[in-house]
């Protein structure tokens, strides 16, 4: 704070005056209610000017409006409670409203009224709380030091070693055994990350509709629909793995190995659902760029080259999944995902 | 601004500001927030009008630029053979086309050039030229009593990651968007199913059946329909507005109480 400012905090009385936020230059003086030391110190002393009784009286009179408010707050609280029965979702809107409203009006008033009575009626006095030293006095300490001591020969624990034995093989063991518990946080997954409900054979349903698949119902390039396994309907555990997209594009926008060509079914790509970053529902396909976006860390897999990365976190392409026709036409899995779907896992390798 | 100079030293002056500001902060902040009620809803159910030569008129005047003399498209705007009129229906009804700007990503909604006549005309001109799928009739778009519930599931399973789960709309990549679903009508909705339109996946065909596609245009419609208590709506995120003004003025109202509490008397 530089002298200027200091200056323009003073009024042209010469007393320091309160700027919000700016320490007072004088504080001090003002907490050692020393006011003669200070600039232009004021004529008569601040206790007595202070208890000017027109001023008080006026303040006693505001305290009295807050308190008469929270009584009134009160008083609506009650009222309001039996004016405003709860029946239906607009009644208790209205109740909640007059109920909240006479209750912020009763705590208000009061605490309103009581900041309001320290400030203006009760009489100023500055008090100083003197901050002691912590440590306990010199003699203190000795004294525990040796009333501890007396206690250990007094207890023999030094001079008889079964006992003390005895109560360390006591207390160890049952320090140790809570570790037990820890099993709990078992069994090792073992290889269920590692396979999903898929099997071969099984029929593609429509995720919601549960209506079989088959390819002609997927009739231009560009369609797209969400599918999981048949059976597994209502099986959330198995359907945070074995979600899948089916998306059909021109075969010549196929561009695909050999193996995995077989895998597709006239255009029809089968990727799981699970983005290989952490496992959100990557499922923005985006049917001119063959795009496929995670929403949750915009990881991005080309559709149409295996579901490659091609932007953002996820380091592994989406797993496809086999899918041939049975004999009636309907889109089925020819196995299990040939890799683990989903995000890494220590094990994975 | 002497007034301001010779009073910034005032013992209210702080307050004073802090109100200004929390009071700046949050009519800023309205001011910003977009609109979120719903829009008109207009369901064509009129047979489009057969007459191609019209069409080609109002094509060769607004469309052919881009797409081509006979709508074999150009190096700026995709072919429109094969697309159908349903696709014409719900580009130009939503007002994206024709185009302000060809080069951006994606064309917005706005308002739209051609009435619904002259929309129809288009369409059927464009429908001439290699087929494609029709503009829905309104027995196709009949989704009053169709499964909300099924809708509800579908739409989640498929439409979702792209339109937020209460249709609100949502990025993708480069600059492009799914736009939100609450001025869309179901019409445009059907279409946009069965045309694949951007960016967007085909529903059409069986890919999604037809009771499918009516029970998801009844969940959107549903769900937009329903009350969104609490000041703004924010995509059905909740009252986050209303956290937001609690917060900022509500704590700001605090801190200036407990400014004056402990601040020294006045004595003057």
């Amino acid at each position: 704070m530089s002298d200027k400012d200091t200056d323009v905090g003073r009024s042209s009385g010469g007393r320091p005056r309160r700027v919000i936020g700016t320490p007072r230059p004088t504080e001090t003086q003002y907490l050692l209610g020393d006011d003669e030391g200070a600039a232009g110190p004021p004529a008569t002393p601040r206790a007595e000017r202070d208890e000017d009784p027109k001023k008080i009286k006026k303040a006693e009179r505001v305290v009295a409006f807050f308190f008469g408010l929270s009584l009134l707050g009160s008083i609506g609280f009650v009222a309001a409670y039996i004016a405003f029965p709860v029946s239906g979702m607009a009644e208790t809107a209205l109740s909640n409203r007059w109920l909240g409203l006479s209750m912020a009006a009763a705590f208000l008033g009061v605490a309103c009224g009581g900041t309001y009575w320290v400030r203006r009626v009760m009489a100023p006095r500055e008090l100083v709380e003197e901050i002691h030293p912590m440590p306990s006095s010199v003699e203190e300490r000795r004294d525990v030091v040796e009333y501890f001591d007396q206690g250990t020969a007094d207890s023999r624990f030094l001079r008889r070693p079964l006992l003390r034995r005895a109560l360390l093989a006591a207390l160890v063991p049952l320090g140790i055994a809570p570790l037990v518990l820890f099993r709990d946080l078992g069994p090792l997954p073992g290889t269920v990350l590692r396979h999903t409900a898929w099997k071969k054979g099984m029929r593609l349903v429509v995720e919601g509709s549960g209506r079989h698949v088959r390819a002609s119902d997927l009739a231009w390039p560009g369609s797209y629909i969400t599918v999981i396994p048949e059976g597994f309907e209502h099986d959330l555990e198995a359907l945070a793995k074995a979600t899948v997209m089916l998306i059909k594009m021109r075969p010549e926008d196929l561009h695909l190995p050999p193996d995995k060509m077989a895998w597709t079914v006239d255009g029809i790509i089968a990727y799981s659902k699970i983005c290989t970053h952490v496992g959100c529902p990557a499922g923005l396909y985006e049917q001119q760029t063959h795009r496929i976006l995670c929403p949750c860390h915009q990881s991005t897999f080309d559709a149409s080259r295996a579901a490659e990365v091609i932007f953002g976190p996820a380091t592994r392409p989406l797993p496809q999944l086999p899918i041939g026709v049975d004999s009636e036409g309907y889109l089925i899995a020819l196995s299990d995902f040939h890799e683990p779907v989903g995000p890494s896992f220590w094990e994975r390798g | 601004m002497k007034w301001i100079t010779v009073r910034r030293r005032h013992p209210r002056a702080g307050y004073a500001v802090m109100l200004l500001a929390l009071f700046g902060l949050g009519a800023g902040y309205m001011a910003l927030m977009p609109d979120s009620t719903g829009g008109a809803e207009a369901v064509s159910s009129r047979v489009p009008l057969q007459d191609i030569r019209e069409g080609k008129q109002l094509y060769s005047q607004s469309c052919s630029t881009c797409h081509g003399q006979n709508g074999e498209g150009t190096d700026v705007a995709p072919s429109l053979i094969g697309v159908g009129a349903a696709a014409v229906d719900l580009q130009v009804s939503t007002g994206r086309m024709p185009a302000m700007n060809p080069d951006a990503p994606q064309q917005p909604r706005k308002r739209r050039v051609f009435n619904q006549e002259e929309t129809e005309q288009i369409a059927a001109y464009v429908q001439s030229l290699g087929g494609g799928p029709p503009i829905p009739s309104g027995s196709d778009i009949a989704y009053e009593g169709a499964d909300v519930a099924l809708g509800g599931n579908l739409f989640r399973a498929n439409c979702a990651q792209c339109h937020n789960f209460a249709g609100s709309g949502g990025a993708l990549t480069g600059g492009k968007e799914a736009p939100d679903l609450h001025d869309a009508t179901p019409t445009q909705i059907y279409e946009a199913m069965i045309t694949g339109p951007g960016a967007m996946p085909v529903f059409g065909g069986d890919t999604l059946s037809a009771e499918e596609k009516l029970a998801v245009i009844k969940f959107i419609v549903d769900v937009r329909e329903e009350p969104n208590p609490g000041g703004f709506g924010l995509g059905r995120f909740g009252p986050v507005t209303e956290g937001l003004a609690g917060w900022l003025i509500g704590i700001g109202l605090l801190i200036a109480a407990a400014l004056w509490m402990t601040a020294k008397k006045q004595h003057d």
